[in-house]
């Protein structure tokens, strides 16, 4: 059917008359718009059209005015804070990590290998990673028996896997990789000529970093931190499988909310996605506007 | 350092100059050594954290009596297969259901309709920013009722699922097919085979398809590597997943969880390693799934 339409464009007219055409064209992205209008954006409506609507189906803002609850309100604080230590602590860690590699005068191997190595582990998250911390540093794990034979336990001096320090512990294991591939690019961007034009003006290892490697690498640095933010804000089964669902991020309460409506409120369910969806949206704008800005140096 | 080597004893000028020369180097290569030292340190601590879970969950695997019987207890669970073959399935069909979408759009896009590139960019970006638990609360709130019971049903569930993952693949496989159709002129194939009398269909799948075989290939693999590790989703809608058989093998074979969940790295490993080899010679993309 769109046949008839295709001859006149196809000699290089531009689509610049609207109308008839104009369907027949937009005829060509039905499936795709059908496919995601009902499993995506439909859905995504759902969870707006709920999060507006109050208990006696009026329109209402009481849903997230019920986001302050204790309950919603630790959930999101948590949620954060993991997400902005292992970002923080992720990214710092992972660029001195990729640093070293690149400009640390190690051998050459090295820098293939944790290459190589980071992107299959930030592709290992999930039910396996959170399994292979609790055998390494669990209650019974291979890290902490050696340690009770050296006559320290963990877990006598307050540490524990199954709270939000060792939530953080478990995350760095896909953050710090991600951080290692997504900075590579601009550590490798920082050209040689100019850490020599510094030093032939006298410039010393400080004010180097200061003035000239830092304001280039920052919005490379910022951004890539921002993915990471992200990145653990929506993780679910990482959580889950680590503290079989009892740790309030609002991942987990999320889940909670469906399977048994925890919040005694459908609406604020609603509001508590919606918030997820919010913040998901700010970061993923901070990123690209971040990665926009570390352009202009690094080409 | 630098001030022993420029003793006033030395009275000439030269020597001193050298002399100072020599040591402002050894200076500076004390100062690069001292600096590789940490680098050196950094490097190791990393690695250490990287590699000790892997050793940890290795050795946990190895208590089992009799010695490696945790590998063979594995090989003779029936849910083992049966699990990895659902989500190997569930993983083809989401591959050739978004294959048959995507490209035909991402074709479309780039031949008639550039405006609407912004619209379509928006919508593969969405999975980025409504995480799989918000996708699947969505989805089961919306398909849980009349008119459509999705959930009601064990095939309906399926189903569902199936469409939640290829909205899931939809950012990495828009994005392949878009970088591999940048590299070839679609314009000129298009109209030399329309000249020859060709279809859209035959365009599509006889001249298009072909000349994408790469880039569909690495985005087939990602998409590969999401469904079949993927957890959130699965559990909520209740399906016998690779995931969820693994989550739940600890209640009752600790041992054996330990085995399967490093056969999981090393499956891991294997689609990353197809992924590169197929992505050799491209510029090199960072890819990151989405099982968090």
């Amino acid at each position: 059917m769109t046949d008839h339409a295709l001859p006149p464009a196809i000699q290089g007219a531009p689509p610049a008359r609207p109308g008839r055409r104009f369907s027949l064209t937009w005829f060509g992205l039905t499936p795709f718009l059908l496919f995601s209008t009902l499993f995506l954006l439909i859905p995504a409506a759902y969870l707006v059209v709920g999060s507006f609507t109050g208990q006696d189906g009026r329109l209402t803002l009481d849903n997230y005015a019920g986001l302050t609850a204790p309950l919603p309100l630790n959930a999101y604080l948590t949620s954060i804070e993991i997400s902005l230590v292992t970002a923080l602590a992720g990214g710092i860690f992972g660029f001195l990590m990729a640093y070293a590699v690149i400009s640390g005068g190690l051998p050459r191997f090295l820098r293939i290998s944790l290459f190589t190595f980071a992107g299959v582990a930030s592709n290992f998250a999930g039910v396996p990673l959170a399994l292979a911390f609790i055998f390494t540093i669990g209650r019974l794990g291979l890290l902490t028996t050696f340690l009770v034979g050296l006559g320290f336990n963990p877990y006598d001096a307050g540490f524990s896997l199954y709270s939000k320090i060792g939530l953080e512990i478990v995350y760095l294991y896909f953050q710090l990789p991600l951080m290692i591939l997504i900075i590579a690019p601009a550590i490798d961007g920082l050209k040689k000529e100019w850490r020599e034009a510094s030093e032939n003006m006298g410039a010393s290892q400080v004010q180097y970093w200061r003035y000239v490697a830092l304001p280039v690498l920052l919005p490379s640095l910022l951004g890539a931190m921002v993915l990471l933010f992200g990145n653990a804000f929506g993780a679910q089964a990482t959580a889950y499988q680590l503290t079989g669902g009892f740790i309030n991020i609002v991942t987990i309460l999320i889940g909670n909310q469906l399977t048994g409506d925890v919040l005694h409120n459908v609406g604020v369910g609603y509001a508590l996605a919606m918030g997820m969806v919010v913040i998901l949206g700010v970061t993923l704008i901070a990123y690209s506007w971040l990665q926009r800005r570390s352009e202009r140096w690094l080409r | 350092m630098t001030d022993t080597g420029a003793g006033g004893t030395n009275r000439l000028g030269q020597g001193v100059e050298a002399m100072q020369g020599e040591a402002v180097d050894a200076a500076g290569k004390e100062r690069k050594s001292r600096w590789r030292f940490a680098w050196w340190l950094i490097f190791i601590a990393g690695s250490l954290y990287f590699f000790l879970p892997l050793l940890g969950t290795f050795a946990f695997s190895l208590k089992d009596r009799p010695f490696g019987s945790a590998y063979t207890k594995i090989l003779a669970d029936p849910q083992f297969f049966s699990t990895l073959g659902y989500s190997f399935v569930i993983g083809i069909i989401t591959i050739i259901v978004s294959i048959s979408i995507m490209v035909p759009t991402a074709f479309w896009v780039r031949l008639r309709m550039p405006r609407a590139r912004p619209i379509v960019e928006f919508i593969t970006l969405l999975p980025f920013v409504i995480p799989p638990i918000v996708l699947v609360f969505g989805l089961i709130r919306t398909y849980s009722q009349p008119p459509l019971p999705f959930t009601h049903t064990s095939i309906g569930s399926t189903a569902l699922l199936v469409c939640a993952y290829v909205v899931l693949s939809f950012p990495y496989m828009y994005r392949a097919v878009d970088t591999g159709l940048r590299s070839m002129d679609v314009q000129s194939l298009t109209e030399a085979a329309q000249s020859l009398g060709a279809g859209w269909i035959r365009i599509l799948v006889q001249v298009i398809l072909p000349n994408l075989r790469v880039a569909i290939l690495s985005g087939a693999f990602l998409t590969l590597a999401i469904v079949v590790g993927e957890f959130t989703i699965a559990l909520f809608l209740a399906r016998p997943v690779f995931a969820v058989y693994l989550s739940r093998l600890g209640d009752t074979a600790p041992y054996q969880q330990s085995a399967v969940a490093l056969i999981s790295f090393g499956l891991t490993w294997i689609a990353m390693g197809l992924i590169a080899v197929i992505g050799r010679g491209g510029r090199g993309r960072i890819t990151v799934t989405g099982n968090r």
